[in-house]
């Protein structure tokens, strides 16, 4: 075995190399199950045993999501110790999970620099956020019930990553999608939140399907769904159809879990849950399992560059999409949310790239991670000052009230344009930088996908200035609280607080410190290959200057217009650009007209079919069952007598069966 | 000249312990105070029944290299079927027994303080305040079970008469014993006793006629005999038919099945279980080695009449349950609807077909103990008095109308009691599915799948109103919310009246119920010692253990599943 991995090491590895597994039998990594185990018994716990939890319920949702990431931490270092050619690793959990006919598949664990990537982020990301949930929920009755699908979203959510099979980690995805419905319908209480929940859960569905489809197909092709079978059995020999059929239906499951284009309509409205959940799960890494899953069919999309068009044409359109809607948002978290599709999409873009751009959409992922779900807490630190209001009109002038939620906003807002040196300066640059490289064969795709990067860049300069403006600068627009009094903003508690410098930290530094040495992009090679350094059609600087000019221009307009200028508290009626914004673009108009109306007129065709035909069929029988029934009820008198004779005569007429038949 | 067979205690000793506990425990009622009699009754009979097991186990690994002996001169067939139904008899009759065993926080068992007392009567109503106790039951039930004990490992027709007799009349005494509803008890009582002795005398006029044909009561000598036919061969086809009939009875399969719903709607609630999970599997032991090893040579004559029963029990078993009102006449009716999927396995007549039946029979069995006893503590409640303290708890709320909403009020009890429903309906991952797939798949090996088919259908009839409870059970509201009296009281009546049973609702429960009916009714959970759920827990880990995982238990059945000659 090893002997093996040494020889595909010292393979010229200019595309992706075929990761060669190998199975843990013994030692610190054998820890990695408790990985999931440890925040599964805490939510089994916190469900199980109910109110009686409601006292310390939310401190052992802390302690499970921080062990957790202490075990992540160790089997990191762990690895890391390794070396490089034998840093994948799977950890069997079963002997034999599945024994069907032809179908064999062992539950195990992926260990590998791109799983433990995202264990890392969950974990860490997740520990700071469940802490700032204790003091955000404080007043909730069910903070308990909170952490149980919290923790039961980690342990979900790291089997999706840790899975070494499209079908354990069809569990983990099913699981997030699980715990996601439940954390948007928290409130379910109220209408529209429940009705918010039962979309995501519905759009998550078209995607989950795309990847049930996939996986037959994985099956029928290759015999298996481990990953190993199917990401080495791509040859030249496969056919090309059947690739592109594969990876078109994962880019399905991606577009539903990630809100991509035309998934993406429920990613807004799931804006309803609790803003923990909105940073955690729809910002920082529920949402981005769709670039792992491209990312990790890795070579399933190299051998289907068809798909791959289609992914970065779907990755494009989102992150633009998103982005026009994001500036006509006055709802803070919803302005968020359409940000959080267009980096999504960024990321997207990278991974249809192919080799040029794998590590970088999971740098991006990385580096997003910090900075949104730092926007995400620090919008819910506004909200927690400012009496629960998500209205960006009625903000305004917050800076003075608010130091450290300004502050640390500020880091992910830097990050989030790109500002050197912040986080996303490096990982967004790279993305960019990658979109430009040319295709052969296609020489318009490097000039058409580059320019929507940049004029994507541009735009998010603009929408999250005009965000944080709105928010922060500018005069007080401030209405009154519900109770009637006059607002009065004050800095959140220190629970809340640093979990948000700490995630600013990363806002300001993660992206500068992993891009340094490459030592982001090496870490993943064992997994993706050594990325190919391709010249971007136009060179590298100018790129950046460039970038940074048309960053600069969209911050100065967004000044001019929120900060150094009265924003009316009505919205103004807009152009019909803006006010197409508003509504998501009549997504769900678009929705309603191609897939609802037909559907419902599909349903209720077969619900006639069903009533007159089926259950007519079946309630027939029925009925002439109950008249037997009937009759046979009037037969059992309850005398004695009509029994003994009934048995008499039955027996005399067995009797005479058998010798009519004898003779 | 008579030699003394000798005799292999040994093999013996599941039967010896049980019934000589029996008869100690006859002495124990002459000897010990009343107020200790319970207690040691109780531990009595369960030290009993645990050796009984304990032995069964002890006997297993001779069985599984001998594959068995001969006991009595061959009176006794102590081989692999044996064993497994003696194991089988032996944990059902301790788990309801832990049922029968268990009383009210107020001290009241299923049992009338004093059986011999008019129903109604002064002495009756002192022998209750006085807290009486008739702990005669044990005995009884040690009797019973013993007699279950040798009748499936008869070897001759006359043990087997023999043992059916000791089987019977210890449950027609216990049958007549219930606490509330005396008359309704009594009643099922004198039903059972007379359809049963009815029952008997055609079985003991079979043997009869059986040895008129072949000279003997020795199966293996009737076996030979029917293989050499000398000119009497309708001689033997009656006697062979009337032989069934008897068993047949006693497994409440088509046209025998009339007595079942009274019995088990008037029999008290522990004993309803206990006789419809340990009789079943006890007769249908029996059933299966008398068509296995006594009649295989006339296969094709009453394959005709096996065929024709296990037909019309199945469909008359599922029809009758889909239109009963009350839930001991449903779960009755499943029961004939069950003994018809049985017969499919027996009809079968191939070794999977053994393994099948006898597999079926253990988790019929626990399910049904586990499904009576949730029956028997979901209680009527009267209303409250003007002080606004809670009415006493009366007898069981059996009308199916009075089980609406208990999945709100009582969900553990609900989904436990649904977890019994859907094993009896074959759901898969519960251990019924296993049972069916069993004996169907074996009567489809024999050829016989138009029986498979048939009994697929009434399955999934059947499925309806095993569904239609749970329905009731979750998703319908009780019929007043919460504590809010039920207008029981009118469907009291209608329980007892309905067209089906006038003898029930005229002249006995008028009576009785005069005075409950007044009040008006709210259903409740009853609080027990304790055995009760106990048992019941039992039943459902074992209804999921062997619905789960089934194969360490029918390997071992696989291992042994061969009769003697």
């Amino acid at each position: 075995m090893h002997t093996l991995t040494a020889l595909v090491a010292s393979l010229p590895s200019d595309t992706t190399i075929t990761p060669v597994t190998e199975t843990v039998q013994a030692g610190v990594l054998l820890v990695a199950p408790l990985l999931i185990g440890i925040p599964l018994l805490s939510a089994a716990v916190l469900l199980l045993l109910g109110r009686r939890t409601d006292r310390w319920g939310h401190w052992l949702g802390v302690l499970a999501s921080s062990a957790a990431f202490v075990v992540g931490a160790t089997v990191f270092v762990k690895m890391l110790q390794r070396p490089e050619g034998s840093r994948v690793l799977d950890v069997n959990l079963t002997h034999h999970w599945i024994d069907a006919g032809a179908f064999h598949l062992n539950a195990g664990m992926r260990l590998d620099p791109l799983s433990l990537t995202f264990v890392l982020l969950v974990t860490f990301v997740g520990t700071l956020i469940h802490i700032y949930a204790v003091a955000y929920m404080e007043h909730d009755a069910d903070r308990r019930r909170f952490f149980a699908y919290l923790n039961l979203f980690i342990a979900a959510m790291l089997t999706l990553v840790l899975a070494n099979s499209y079908l354990l980690l069809f569990f983990g995805w099913e699981g997030v999608g699980l715990a996601s419905y439940l954390l948007i319908g928290f409130w379910n209480y109220r209408l529209d939140y429940a009705v918010a929940a039962k979309k995501a859960f519905v759009a998550n569905r078209i995607g989950d399907l795309g990847l049930i489809i996939a996986m037959g197909l994985m099956f029928a092709t290759f015999g298996s769904v481990s990953f190993d079978s199917v990401l080495n059995g791509v040859s030249g020999t496969t056919s090309q159809a059947t690739l592109n059929g594969i990876a078109i239906m994962l880019l399905l499951a991606a577009c539903g879990k990630s809100a991509q284009f035309p998934l993406q309509s429920w990613l807004g409205d799931a804006m309803a849950g609790p803003t923990p959940v909105s940073a955690l799960i729809h910002a920082a890494t529920m949402v981005t399992a769709g670039v792992y899953l491209i990312v990790r069919s890795a070579p399933l999309f190299n051998a289907a560059p068809d798909a791959q068009l289609v992914v970065v044409c779907v990755g494009a359109i989102t992150l633009l999409f998103g982005a026009i809607v994001g500036c006509a948002k006055d709802d803070i978290k919803k302005a968020l949310a359409a940000s959080t599709m267009s980096q999504i999409g960024y990321m997207v873009l990278a991974a249809g790239l192919g080799p040029v751009g794998y590590a970088f959409a999971i740098f991006h992922l990385i580096t997003h991670g910090f900075f949104k779900a730092g926007m995400f807490l620090g919008a819910g630190s506004v909200m927690h000052g400012m009496d629960d209001q998500v209205n960006m009109r009625h903000f305004g002038a917050l800076a003075r009230y608010m130091k450290i939620t300004y502050i640390t906003f500020g880091c992910g807002w830097l990050a989030i344009m790109g500002v050197p040196p912040f986080s996303g300066f490096f990982s967004k640059d790279h993305i960019i930088e990658a979109a430009f490289v040319p295709v052969e064969g296609a020489p318009w795709r490097a000039w058409v996908f580059g320019s929507v990067a940049l004029l994507g860049a541009a735009i998010t300069a603009f929408y999250m200035s005009r965000l944080f403006f709105m928010t922060f600068e500018g005069e007080k627009r401030w209405t009154t609280r519900t109770d009637g009094e006059q607002q009065h903003p004050h800095e959140s508690p220190r629970l809340m607080t640093w979990p948000m410098i700490v995630l600013a930290v990363g806002s300001f530094g993660l992206g500068w410190y992993l891009n340094a040495g490459s030592k982001f992009v090496d870490w993943l090679t064992p997994v993706l290959g050594t990325p190919i350094e391709d010249d971007p059609v136009i060179p590298a600087l100018p790129l950046k200057i460039v970038t940074l000019a048309l960053v600069a221009v969209g911050i100065v307009i967004a000044y001019r217009r929120y900060a150094a200028s009265h924003v009316p508290v009505v919205p103004p009626v807009g152009t019909s650009l803006t006010r197409a914004a508003r509504v998501d673009l009549y997504q769900d108009v678009v929705n309603d007209v191609v897939l609802v109306e037909p559907g419902q007129a599909l349903t209720r065709s077969l619900v006639y079919v069903d009533r007159t035909a089926i259950d007519g069929t079946v309630t027939s029988v029925g009925r002439s069952t109950v008249g037997l029934g009937g009759l046979a009820r009037r037969v059992q008198t309850g005398y004695v007598r009509s029994y003994a004779a009934s048995m008499l005569l039955g027996l005399v007429v067995l009797v005479l069966v058998v010798l009519v038949i004898q003779k | 000249m008579f030699t003394a067979p000798t005799i292999d205690w040994g093999a013996l000793s599941p039967v010896i312990i049980v019934l000589g506990a029996a008869i100690i425990g006859v002495l124990v009622e002459a000897f010990v105070p009343a107020k200790a009699r319970r207690t040691t009754q109780l531990a009595l009979a369960l030290v009993a029944l645990v050796g009984a097991l304990v032995a069964v186990a002890l006997l297993w690994s001779g069985v599984e290299d001998t594959g068995g002996t001969t006991v009595l001169g061959g009176s006794l067939l102590v081989d692999g079927p044996t064993l497994v139904l003696w194991g089988t008899i032996s944990l059902l009759a301790l788990v309801s027994l832990l049922i029968i065993a268990d009383r009210t926080e107020t001290g009241e068992d299923a049992f009338a303080p004093n059986a011999a007392a008019v129903p109604g009567s002064d002495y009756e109503e002192v022998a209750r305040r006085k807290g009486v106790r008739q702990t005669e039951i044990y005995p009884l039930v040690l009797f019973a079970t013993g007699g279950m004990l040798i009748f499936p490992a008869a070897g001759d027709l006359l043990t087997l008469f023999v043992a059916l007799e000791v089987l019977s009349l210890p449950l027609y005494l216990l049958a007549g014993m219930a606490r509330r509803r005396r008359l309704l008890s009594q009643e099922a009582s004198m039903k059972y006793f007379l359809l049963g002795a009815f029952a008997s005398a055609l079985f003991l006029f079979g043997i009869a006629l059986i040895y008129g044909y072949s000279g003997s009561l020795r199966y293996s000598d009737i076996a030979t005999a029917i293989g050499t036919p000398n000119g009497m061969e309708s001689l033997l086809l009656v006697g062979a038919v009337l032989i069934l009939s008897g068993l047949l009875f006693k497994v409440g399969a088509v046209p025998f099945h009339t007595w079942t719903p009274d019995v088990y709607q008037g029999a008290p609630t522990p004993i309803t279980g206990f006789m419809g999970a340990c009789t079943k599997v006890a007769a249908f032991g029996a059933l299966l080695r008398i068509v296995y090893t006594v009649f295989p040579g006339m296969s094709w004559d009453l394959g005709v009449v096996l065929w024709t029963v296990a037909i019309l029990t199945m469909v008359i078993g599922t029809v009758g349950a889909l239109v009963q009102s009350d839930m001991k006449r449903v779960l009755a009716y499943s029961s004939i609807a069950h003994s018809g999927f049985i017969l499919t396995g027996i009809i079968a007549l191939n070794q999977a077909g053994i393994t099948a039946v006898l597999f079926y029979l253990l988790v019929y069995g626990v399910a049904t103990i586990g499904a009576f006893g949730i029956v028997w503590l979901v209680r009527e409640r009267a209303g409250q008095s003007a002080d606004g303290t809670p009415g006493p708890i009366l007898g069981e709320a059996t009308h199916l109308s009075q089980w609406a909403g208990l999945g709100r009020t009582n969900p553990v009890l609900a989904v436990t009691f649904s977890l019994f429903l859907l094993s009896f309906a074959g759901i898969p991952l519960t251990a019924g599915f296993i049972g069916k797939f069993g004996v169907f798949a074996a009567a489809v090996d024999a050829g016989a799948w138009p029986l498979a088919l048939i009994g697929v259908l009434a399955s999934a009839a059947a499925a309806f109103f095993y569904v239609r409870i749970i329905v009731l059970m979750f998703f319908t509201g009780p019929s007043g919310a919460g504590e809010e009296p039920v207008a029981a009281a009118g469907a009291y009546d209608v329980a007892e009246t309905e067209p089906g049973d006038p003898s029930l609702g005229d002249s006995a429960l008028a009576v009785e119920t005069k005075v409950e009916a007044r009040s008006t009714l709210t259903t409740t959970v009853v609080k027990t010692e304790g055995l009760a759920v106990a048992a019941i827990a039992i039943c459902a880990l074992l209804t999921i253990l062997l619905g789960v995982a089934p194969s360490p238990v029918i390997e071992a059945i696989q291992t042994v599943a061969s009769f003697l000659p």
